[in-house]
């Protein structure tokens, strides 16, 4: 299970493939189409920004790779990969101490006891958290309790992390961090990453590619490939650019709304 | 610009390092907290305060000659009374009488408070048939049960504990209901994303995020146990030794009205007591999942 031996294996781990995904809540006549027929292919190791105004059904979506939901049409495949969700609450169980929480995702996929204890410490070096795995939750910063969060995820050493807007409540310097911490984790772990944001500059500063959702109901309107050199920063003038064309964009299908 | 050593690969690692872990102290900076002494007299004191006003206001009232002494004695009277009591062994025989039945009632009303519980939180078609109906059991007054219990167990120890199991065990059961309900959907979400199922799920997330409530139904169960014990021990007279209820009934007999009030305050002081227990542990566990704001 150590990460070397699963280096081989990331590489030829399939990609995420949604295919034809429609999603609607209730029937007949009141029924609300969440999603419309999204189709979305993504390599292994690529970092995919779904990007949408309230109501695209990113978080739907989500749920879908996820398998927490099921979608009315249209399949997902994720070929067998460990799928890991992250929401915007770290969603810590309370209860537990920090270096309890990753166990417990270490012990739900048959770590041993021992070998427990020293991955979960292992996993919150990575998020810089070394010696805060004896506090509850709680007693940390809303930045630190997501990065347990993520350190969880890792524990359950899933081949696709989803995340669904998991900075969206921090403020913007722990969220600037956060972005160089997720980048670094994500480029030395080989993860597959699709993060869902309504923050276009946010979108640009992480991803590979930008995928822009339309609302009510959730369809794919266009892609934007990140041609940019990491590592990168939300307000370098490149990212700030594109993502001006991606706001265009964005406010473009947010306004056919309005009318 | 400060100037970072020049260490190939790892200068940029080190300075993100370094970045986040200033912020996240001073982020921890402010997050302590008054300690425990301080803490324990601000709740202790007002507490004293209310009791010294109790006691002058009965003393008030004794000393405006309202009624006569023997019928209303005031606290110079009956704190040596219950002096006299504590020293009494017979005293303490009743009181571990009435202690054992408060226990073994407790212990009974927990176990089914939990079955009942359990079942009806895990079954929907029993959820929908029996969840109000537990509530419902919670209005009615334990002592209109007896005539029923004395039927069923006739003047027996049995009669006793059907009452208060009856008494405790809706508060018990709802406290379960309550805590399984109120589990956090988000808490469940990343429970079944880190593949918690079944029999896992209750252990690892339902049953700890239910804590709190059910520590709650245990506090409110109590209080229903006590007092439908004290009077099943006025109505239901029996046992080797003279329980609280029955001392207390015996002291009106006799128009033995110091011993009553004493007996009164031990009933009162007992109850209170327990009743903080619940408390202490119910906060203790909030504190410690960062629920109680204080």
């Amino acid at each position: 299970m150590s990460a070397t031996t699963r280096e081989p294996e990331r590489t030829t781990a399939p990609p995420v493939r949604i295919d034809g995904v429609s999603k609607a809540y209730g029937t007949g006549g009141g029924a609300l189409l969440a999603l419309d027929k999204v189709s979305l292919s993504v390599t292994p190791g690529e970092f995919v920004c779904i990007l949408g105004a309230s109501g695209c059904g990113k978080s739907t979506l989500l749920s879908i790779v996820a398998g927490l939901d099921r979608p009315t049409l249209g399949t997902v495949d994720v070929g067998g990969a460990r799928v890991g969700l992250m929401f915007q609450e770290p969603a810590l169980f309370p209860w537990l101490t920090v270096a309890g929480n990753v166990e417990l995702a270490l012990r739900t996929r048959g770590v041993p006891k021992a070998e427990r204890r020293r991955r979960a410490a292992e996993l919150l070096a990575a998020v810089h958290l070394d010696g805060f795995g004896r506090k509850r939750p709680h007693q940390l910063s809303g930045g630190m309790r997501q990065r347990v969060a993520i350190a969880r995820a890792l524990a359950q050493d899933s081949d696709v992390l989803l995340m669904d807007e998991p900075f969206g409540a921090l403020d913007a310097m722990t969220r600037d961090l956060l972005h160089d911490e997720l980048e670094r984790i994500w480029s030395e772990r080989s993860l597959t990453v699709l993060f869902v944001t309504h923050n276009v500059r946010e979108a640009v500063r992480l991803g590979d590619r930008v995928v822009l959702l339309s609302s009510r109901p959730g369809r794919v309107v266009e892609e934007f490939p990140v041609p940019l050199d990491r590592p990168r920063r939300i307000d370098d003038a490149s990212v700030a650019t594109l993502a001006g064309r991606i706001t265009d964009r964005l406010r473009e299908e947010v306004g056919r709304h309005g009318a | 610009m400060e100037r970072e050593p020049v260490e190939p690969g790892t200068a940029a690692t080190n300075v993100l390092e370094r970045q986040i872990a200033g912020l996240d102290a001073l982020e921890m900076a402010n997050r302590s907290q008054p300690g425990p002494l301080r803490r324990m007299w601000a709740s202790t004191w007002p507490v004293l305060a209310a009791i010294a006003i109790a006691i002058a206001a009965w003393e008030i009232v004794v000393l405006s000659g309202w009624k006569p002494t023997y019928v209303l004695p005031g606290p110079t009277q009956v704190f040596p009374q219950l002096g006299r009591d504590l020293t009494d062994s017979s005293f303490w025989a009743g009181l571990g009488l009435t202690m054992r039945r408060a226990v073994i009632g407790f212990a009974l009303a927990i176990v089914v408070g939990v079955l009942l519980g359990a079942v009806v939180s895990r079954v929907r078609f029993l959820r929908v048939a029996f969840g109000s109906l537990i509530t419902g059991l919670q209005t009615m007054p334990s002592i209109a049960w007896f005539p029923l219990a004395i039927m069923l167990f006739q003047l027996s120890e049995s009669a006793i504990l059907f009452v208060i199991v009856l008494g405790a065990a809706p508060s018990i059961a709802n406290g379960l209901i309550a805590g399984v309900d109120y589990t956090p959907p988000i808490l469940l979400r990343a429970g079944k994303i880190l593949g918690l199922r079944g029999f896992a799920l209750y252990r690892h997330l339902i049953l700890p995020a239910s804590l709190p409530a059910f520590v709650t139904g245990l506090k409110q169960g109590w209080a229903f146990a006590w007092r439908s014990l004290m009077a099943g021990e006025l109505l239901v007279i029996i046992g080797h030794h003279t329980s609280l209820g029955v001392r207390l009934e015996y002291a009106r007999e006799n128009i033995d009205t110091q011993d009553m009030i004493a007996v009164m305050i031990v009933i009162l002081v007992i109850g209170i007591v327990i009743d903080r227990l619940f408390s202490a542990a119910d906060r203790a566990l909030r504190r410690s999942r960062g629920l109680d704001p204080s």
